[in-house]
């Protein structure tokens, strides 16, 4: 459902990404692994429109998206929580997820997501009138998960989910995201929690310094030498 | 001496719910896109000019008309949004606040050599019938113009408030100013936010030219005094704090007003400049402010 290829992206006369091609399927969960500054948030931000490519092309559900509006992008199906959340943390945890539900088609439907939403973080709704500012990291974290479930999307990209959890709530997460695979969202995850991740994911990329340098299936990979010497120890 | 007393306090209160007007459109536009707009001040001359030929050709009351100035205001303001606007604020942010400076002070000149064109440089001002009735309370006075320009500031200040915090599109402007990444990552257009906030911004600055063309004159050169203003009030409430601009305004009424009774009138624009400098200098963040959006 959704492809790359050949994406090169610059950052001023810097070039971050080199002829990155890669692929999701439907159903599937991706997990793109790789040191810091290789390059996986870039490749998010561009899959999502923030920031542009030089060369190649981004395809989504059969439609090329390369030039398409960040908000285009979520309009048809493909949303993402970004890195460390970005909740709004000036506004009530229901604020933010109904901001969630903001593309039209998404917000006739906003009562039953968020039933689905509260179902897979309860924690959520017991805390849905409270400032999203005074919820803890992990909260957070689950208020930017729901609030992107909340525009229905067919692809969910996530961008290290599990970034400043402690331990047991990182479980939690990887349960939940396997969860919301089960309800049928292809997701895209990166992750420096890199046995979990591999763990969870059908295949995986290994990004290093803006390239793609191995892929294969999350076990292959975990048996990869360089991964294991660099990310496993 | 104690009635004149609360009749300079009556004063800087009703002025400064005016010049709380004045400053809301900037001060959501600020807040909204980071672009200060310095035609701001122009922006309430046209309004004053739509309010004064509605009433010089069809005598209507510039009260009542005030909704369709604010119509005609807020075209105007798409306009420019579209036009000059749009295209400095996807500029990278260090050059943004640089750039759109210039060009809406470009722009400001402009619109006053039109506003010359069209309307000359005679001094316009509408004044209504019942502009000599006043309540006196404890022998205060509260001229009825002024306590109708009260209620016009607070309604719209009301109103913009209900609108931000209760309607979809309101939280869609809120979520763009705390953070417009992930505000374009829910889906929404946030260029669509910045073109509608501009165009409030400028419907308000309508609102405000009428209650300043009932209260004072009009004239093409007067921009620039009005944004001052509007900077001052700004910076008093809070940048971006919108229900801080009534008090920023009201704040800079009090001061004036004190000002000409206890000093003279002569030093009224002076003291307000003098509170400017000591809020940038020691509460940067405003009167009342927080550093929330």
């Amino acid at each position: 459902m959704l492809s790359l290829e050949n994406v090169n992206v610059y950052y001023k006369e810097l070039q971050a990404l080199w002829d990155i091609s890669l692929t999701v399927g439907e159903g599937e969960i991706i997990a793109l692994i790789g040191p810091n500054g290789a390059g996986k948030t870039t490749t998010l931000r561009i899959i999502s429109g923030l920031h542009r490519a030089v060369s190649g092309d981004i395809h989504f559900m059969g439609q090329s998206i390369n030039k398409a509006s960040p908000h285009k992008i979520v309009e048809l199906g493909l949303s993402q929580v970004p890195e460390t959340g970005k909740i709004f943390t000036a506004m009530s945890v229901l604020e933010n997820l109904e901001l969630g539900a903001f593309v039209k088609k998404a917000r006739k439907d906003r009562v039953q997501s968020l039933e689905r939403v509260f179902e897979i973080f309860p924690r959520l709704a017991e805390r849905k009138d409270q400032q999203a500012g005074t919820l803890s990291g992990g909260e957070r974290q689950m208020l930017a998960i729901g609030r992107a479930l909340m525009s229905e999307p067919l692809m969910l990209m996530l961008d290290e989910p599990s970034f400043g959890l402690a331990p047991i709530l990182v479980e939690h997460m990887f349960e939940t995201i396997a969860k919301i695979n089960q309800q049928g969202v292809a997701i895209l995850l990166v992750e420096q929690n890199v046995q979990a991740a591999l763990e969870l994911a059908h295949r995986a990329y290994l990004l290093e310094n803006g390239r793609i340098v191995g892929q294969g299936d999350g076990k292959q990979l975990l048996s990869f030498e360089s991964v294991r010497s660099s990310y496993l120890g | 001496m104690i009635e004149s007393l609360g009749q300079t306090l009556a004063f800087g209160v009703l002025v400064g719910a005016l010049y709380g007007l004045v400053a809301l459109g900037l001060s959501l536009v600020f807040g909204v896109t980071k672009l200060l707009n310095v035609a701001h001040g122009e922006l309430i001359m046209f309004g004053g000019y739509v309010s004064f030929w509605v009433f010089a050709k069809m005598g209507l009351d510039p009260f009542l008309t005030i909704p369709l100035t604010m119509i005609v205001l807020a075209l105007l303001g798409a306009l420019l949004y579209r036009l000059v606007f749009s295209w400095t604020i996807k500029l990278p942010e260090e050059v943004k606040i640089k750039n759109t400076l210039l060009v809406a002070f470009g722009l400001s000149i402009i619109l006053q050599n039109l506003a010359l064109r069209f309307w000359t440089a005679d001094e316009r001002g509408v004044t209504m019938s019942y502009a000599g009735a006043a309540l006196t309370v404890f022998g205060v006075r509260f001229p009825a113009v002024r306590v109708i320009s009260l209620l016009v500031a607070v309604v719209c200040l009301v109103a913009l408030q209900l609108f931000l915090k209760k309607t979809y599109t309101g939280k869609a402007i809120r979520a763009t100013v705390q953070n417009w990444e992930a505000a374009s990552l829910m889906g929404i257009d946030i260029h669509r936010v910045y073109l509608l906030s501009f165009a409030i911004g400028a419907a308000l600055a309508g609102a405000a030219g009428t209650l300043v063309v009932v209260n004072y004159s009009i004239q093409p050169a007067m921009g620039l005094e009005w944004t001052m203003i509007a900077l001052v009030v700004m910076v008093l409430g809070g940048l971006g704090n919108i229900p801080g601009t009534l008090v920023g305004g009201i704040a800079l009424g009090l001061t004036e007003s004190a000002t000409s009774f206890f000093i003279s009138s002569n030093y009224r624009a002076v003291a307000g400049l003098i509170l400017f400098l000591l809020v940038l200098i020691f509460r940067p963040q405003g009167l009342f402010g927080s550093k929330e959006g």
